[in-house]
């Protein structure tokens, strides 16, 4: 799209010596169609997009503010707020890690099976959430020898903390990957080997070289993780048992309160996650917007 | 430093990128290896420079076995095809980026960087670009920015990858002169690709003829133009 704004806005391009008023444009789409196409567009954001964000604060402010913010500062709804940004905090870091090293191996060294690896990354995306959250029940829970041993020695994982991390790191672990893998296709491995020739350990040549260059990358599918870490259900709602205050994160608070008609308070946590994504959002925004001719600089070579 | 190929083979797979070469590099000569694509060369520079590591056979450095030395060890200066300038960094940290992977013990201070590396912008005549992006210089200057990148580690020897590959013409004869000076005055033991035969004899000192991963003759640019060694460098030369 900047491209194309550049090409029509004439910023590097060549012209005639004076510039004419009515320059002609590169569409030849009558107005009508245009319109018509921009107005769908435009609908179909605000049925599908806003709408229903708009739709999640009235009703949780229904009551005024007063109500809500009481709502919110119930135990249950406190606990779960905790429970949800602690289990984001953990989960989100280590998945960057892993999936930078997932990245790292299959875009920079060749080896057998790594068709099969790739394959195994994007598996979360397509097992449905609750049949990931009963496989760690099955293989973690106290019906199973594993699950028995663990249990045997105190280490509970399933209707517990442990058990709500790995459900939520199983449904993001594509995240960070699938963001890096392409970009580091893109940018191929000569400037890394340029800095192992310059006497750069292989360390060094990640952390002053591969890392800022993925950089952006690495931010949006870290991003896009937290959103999705926060706001999982399925995997979740399995794992957890729904143990109310103990293992209740938000998305599960939102429907048990929702299921006993106190829809105040459903909507007004359902607010707050809705409102922690586009905190994530704007994050990234602003990031790219403070580091805007850095962006402009490095992003073609 | 003069460097000695002996018997140097490769395989990727069931694939033979080169068959057993040997070739002795003077010590301080500018030598081209020259051939077309798939004919091994890129691959021989990449073995030269730790870059890849051959199937069978001896690299020497002044007599020394020189085979299994890391890339890091070897102190080659590498310029790439494209290049391949650190993106994110300004021209005076992609210079300075080898000085500063040093080891703290044999890092130079600061200011002596500084003054490396505003030698090395001079060496090149691009004096003041220290403060720009890659993105933000023309294809020539690049390239000399990489030149400058390698030379700063004050390497054994230099090896370069189609270095006027992605020139224009103009501009590559104005480097391929600045290369030869740039040689002369360092001079250090520089090996490089290119399938420009035009390129190699006006440059090099000596001209390796490559074809299949085999060298098919090598000498002086003069003796290979006299007396072709065979029906392919006869053929390749006249093109």
């Amino acid at each position: 799209m900047s491209e194309l704004a550049l090409a029509s806005g004439g910023a590097g391009v060549p012209r005639p010596t004076r510039p004419s008023r009515r320059h002609k444009e590169i569409t030849t789409e009558p107005r009508g169609v245009r319109i018509a196409l921009i107005g769908t567009v435009l609908a179909l954001i605000s049925v599908l997009l806003f709408a229903p964000l708009l739709a999640v604060f009235g009703e949780a402010l229904r009551q005024g503010w007063a109500a809500s913010v009481e709502a919110l500062a119930s135990p249950d709804a406190c606990s779960a707020i905790r429970l949800t940004l602690i289990v984001a905090a953990i989960a989100v870091p280590l998945n960057a890690v892993f999936g930078i090293a997932a990245a790292w191996s299959i875009t920079k060294f060749d080896f057998p099976g790594k068709t099969f690896l790739v394959t195994l990354i994007d598996l979360p995306f397509s097992v449905s959430p609750v049949v990931a959250g009963l496989a760690l029940v099955l293989l973690f829970g106290a019906n199973s020898t594993f699950g028995a041993w663990l249990v045997a020695h105190d280490m509970k994982i399933v209707f517990a903390f442990p058990g709500i991390v790995l459900a939520s790191m199983f449904v993001t672990f594509p995240f960070v990957a699938r963001e890096l893998i392409p970009v580091m296709i893109e940018q191929g491995s000569s400037e890394e080997e340029a800095a192992l020739s310059l006497g750069a350990s292989g360390w060094r040549s990640f952390l002053t070289v591969t890392l800022p260059n993925i950089r952006w990358a690495l931010l949006y599918g870290v991003l896009l993780s937290t959103a999705r870490a926060m706001g999982e259900f399925g995997a979740v709602a399995v794992v957890s048992g729904k143990i109310r205050g103990v293992t209740t994160t938000m998305p599960i608070m939102i429907e048990i309160l929702y299921n006993e008609y106190l829809s105040v308070a459903a909507f007004s946590l359902a607010g707050v996650l809705a409102l922690l994504a586009l905190v994530t959002l704007a994050l990234k925004s602003l990031l790219e917007w403070r580091h805007a001719d850095l962006l402009a600089a490095t992003r073609r070579h | 430093m003069h460097i000695d190929i002996e018997e140097l083979a490769k395989e990727f797979g069931t694939e033979r990128a080169l068959h057993p070469v040997s070739l002795s590099i003077p010590s301080g000569a500018l030598i081209a290896l020259l051939g077309p694509s798939g004919s091994g060369k890129t691959t021989l520079l990449r073995i030269l420079g730790g870059l890849e590591f051959p199937t069978s056979g001896r690299v020497l450095f002044d007599g020394q076995d020189a085979t299994g030395l890391t890339v890091q060890e070897r102190r080659a200066g590498f310029v790439f095809q494209h290049y391949a300038l650190f993106r994110h960094m300004t021209v005076f940290e992609n210079v300075a980026y080898g000085l500063r992977a040093r080891k703290r013990r044999e890092r130079p201070t600061e200011a002596e960087i500084g003054r490396r590396v505003n030698r090395l912008l001079d060496l090149i005549q691009l004096p003041d670009i220290g403060g720009r992006y890659p993105n933000q210089l023309s294809g020539g200057q690049r390239q000399r920015v990489a030149l400058a990148r390698a030379l700063a580690i004050e390497p054994r020897m230099l090896l370069l990858d189609e270095p006027f590959g992605a020139l224009d013409a103009k501009v590559r004869k104005e480097l391929r002169q600045g290369l030869r000076e740039i040689h002369d005055r360092t001079g250090i033991t520089s090996v490089f690709v290119t399938h420009d035969q035009e390129e190699a004899m006006e440059l090099a000192d000596l001209v390796v003829v490559m074809s299949m991963g085999r060298i098919e003759q090598a000498g002086k640019p003069a003796e290979i133009r006299a007396k072709p060694a065979t029906a392919f460098v006869r053929d390749f030369i006249a093109a």
